[in-house]
């Protein structure tokens, strides 16, 4: 069920975690205002057609952001080229005002769960080790730390008890887990999650979006690609609507509207509509 | 067979011919590991076939039969044929498996054009190259085992000091490219150590059949565990066994040419671990899915004449 996406529609439910980690409360990383990810002039062309054109974006700190939009948008590769996994043809990406080869430390990533390979021979553990690899550098072999950091991520999205299971006999949810506890052995203060939410179980969903609203209460940042619109009002603070170009960001009232959604999708809009329009009418 | 053994200790030769081929088999176990968790298996059948004429052009350029200088363009033309496929990829719209076939048919065909000129050239000197094509274990001599340590052991090295690179990078590249490291500079990395392991393998197993060393003991490895580390020693231990195997035998027995004896040998191992592992062997799971059956064949029996005719 969704609202109509009016000016009315309702507010972000309020963040309820019973235990706020009061570790870290706030990132100690940007200056009061500056924005998590700021994105100027940002092309991004394969061959010679262009996937990404002109993108401004600015994230504020501690939100919850979805990218919403159609396939082929070019939302993957916004993250993509955020991360500089892609080449850039164009523009400007900074994280807390400083260039991205001076912030990885800082930056999480949960990769689409599709781009790996779960036959691999590894138990989820080891997955989730390969997180903290970054913070380790070049030649430096995981120990002790690293893997007792693991195992508490892993207890984090619930998986405490698959830390040996080889990956591949793990479900798609779980796999999904693993990999956000990957990101979460980061330890970083902005993550870019690509479709979290991409066919997983009602558990999985629940799990993340505890996770994401843990993520916010202890000041963190997320970047998440979303395909669903009809949940992304309760899981999101903020939207972005891309389809090659920005179409819409900013809050919820502001963007989930029947113009800018229109715009997004283009002719597939009929489809939206009647999903608008017929909230509880059999299709 | 224990005469075989004293001998294997004792006997110059064949003691130079079973290191040679150990050493082998433990090096492109080793690296065919990643190659084939990466899909790139087919790789190295490009790698190697494109060594063909790069020994043969050593050979004309230098007049020199010295293993270390036909390696060396051995390795120079894998490399560029390497670097071809790469630019196949990138620059056109073929596929990666259109562009290993253009390049490993191009360059193999060139270097058997080289060869056939070499062998028509009345020189005394020039018998021996087509070794390079199906290997010639008995050829090994103490040089070629020493080159083959230094250069395996130095590969070797490398993969034991960039483990935890190695896997990262096979197992999700664009996550190891979130964390900083060099995803390019890695994967060349590895493609050069696999254009070592295909080098060593050259003179004993061949440019035809090299890549079945680099594949075999990895497809063999992965039957029996699922710890990448654990795999790795397994296809290390598998490719030791097929080449001295394979290399003794084709040594005592008169006309088996060695490359193929070791790739056959190999063949077994591969063929008892996809049978027999146990949880991946298929005879487990062909007596799982007859086992099942049963269970299922059994209620629904039990339920049929409750349903009852009227």
């Amino acid at each position: 069920m969704i609202a109509p996406p009016t000016s009315s529609t309702p507010p972000i439910p309020p963040v309820a975690h019973p235990t706020p980690s009061p570790q870290r409360a706030v990132p100690p990383v940007a200056a009061v205002g500056t924005p998590a990810v700021s994105i100027r002039d940002l092309t991004v062309a394969y061959r010679d057609k262009p996937v990404l054109w002109d993108v401004e974006l600015e994230i504020p700190a501690g939100s919850l952001t979805a990218i919403i939009g159609p396939n082929g948008a070019g939302k993957s590769t916004l993250i993509k080229a955020a991360l500089g996994l892609v080449p850039v043809a164009a523009g400007t990406i900074e994280f807390f005002g400083k260039a991205y080869d001076r912030q990885r430390r800082i930056v999480g990533y949960v990769p689409q769960r599709s781009s790996v390979d779960w036959e691999f021979p590894t138990d989820a553990l080891d997955v989730v080790t390969m997180g903290t690899y970054g913070k380790l550098g070049w030649l430096k072999r995981p120990g002790r730390a690293e893997r007792d950091l693991a195992a508490r991520c892993l207890e984090q999205v619930g998986m405490a008890a698959f830390a040996r299971r080889q990956i591949s006999q793990l479900s798609g949810g779980q796999q999904q887990r693993v990999f956000l506890a990957r990101a979460l052995a980061q330890d970083a203060e902005l993550y870019f999650m690509d479709e979290p939410f991409a066919g997983v179980d009602a558990t999985t969903e629940r799990a993340i979006v505890e996770l994401l609203r843990e993520l916010r209460a202890r000041g963190k940042t997320v970047v998440c690609v979303h395909h669903d619109l009809e949940s992304a009002p309760d899981y999101f603070d903020r939207l972005v609507l891309l389809n090659v170009r920005v179409i819409a960001d900013g809050s919820f009232p502001e963007t989930f509207t029947p113009e800018n959604l229109a715009r997004t999708y283009g002719g597939r809009m009929h489809l939206l509509a009647q999903r608008f329009d017929g909230a509880g009418a059999p299709s | 067979m224990i005469e075989l053994l004293r001998d294997l200790v004792t006997d110059y030769t064949l003691r130079n011919v079973a290191l040679g081929s150990a050493l082998l088999g433990v090096v492109s176990g080793v690296l065919g590991s990643f190659a084939v968790l990466r899909r790139q298996g087919l790789l190295g059948d490009t790698l190697s076939h494109a060594a063909l004429p790069g020994v043969c052009l050593a050979f004309l350029l230098t007049g020199s039969k010295a293993p270390l200088v036909l390696l060396v363009g051995a390795a120079l033309t894998g490399w560029i044929g390497t670097l071809i496929l790469l630019l196949i990829v990138r620059e056109t719209r073929l596929g990666e498996d259109a562009a290993l076939g253009i390049v490993l048919s191009t360059f193999f065909g060139f270097g058997i054009v080289l060869l056939t000129l070499i062998s028509k050239r009345n020189d005394a000197d020039q018998a021996g190259l087509d070794r390079y094509l199906f290997g010639q274990a008995a050829a090994l001599v103490e040089r070629d085992v020493l080159t083959f340590a230094a250069l395996g052991g130095a590969a070797l090295a490398l993969v034991a000091l960039l483990f935890k690179e190695f896997k990262l990078l096979t197992f999700d590249p664009d996550f190891a490219g979130s964390l900083g490291f060099n995803v390019d500079r890695l994967s060349a990395g590895l493609t050069t150590l696999i254009v070592v392991a295909v080098v060593i393998g050259l003179q004993t197993v061949g440019v035809v059949l090299m890549a079945a060393l680099l594949i075999g003991p990895a497809v063999a490895a992965r039957q029996w565990t699922n710890r990448l580390g654990v795999m790795i020693a397994i296809a290390a231990l598998v490719g030791a066994a097929s080449g001295v195997i394979g290399a003794t035998l084709s040594f005592t027995q008169e006309g088996l040419p060695t490359g193929p004896t070791i790739v056959l040998t190999l063949t077994v191992f591969v063929a008892l671990s996809l049978a027999f592992a146990p949880a991946r062997g298929l005879a487990w799971e062909w007596a799982r899915r007859r086992r099942q059956r049963g269970t299922l064949a059994a209620p629904a029996l039990a339920v049929e004449p409750k349903g009852g005719r009227p």
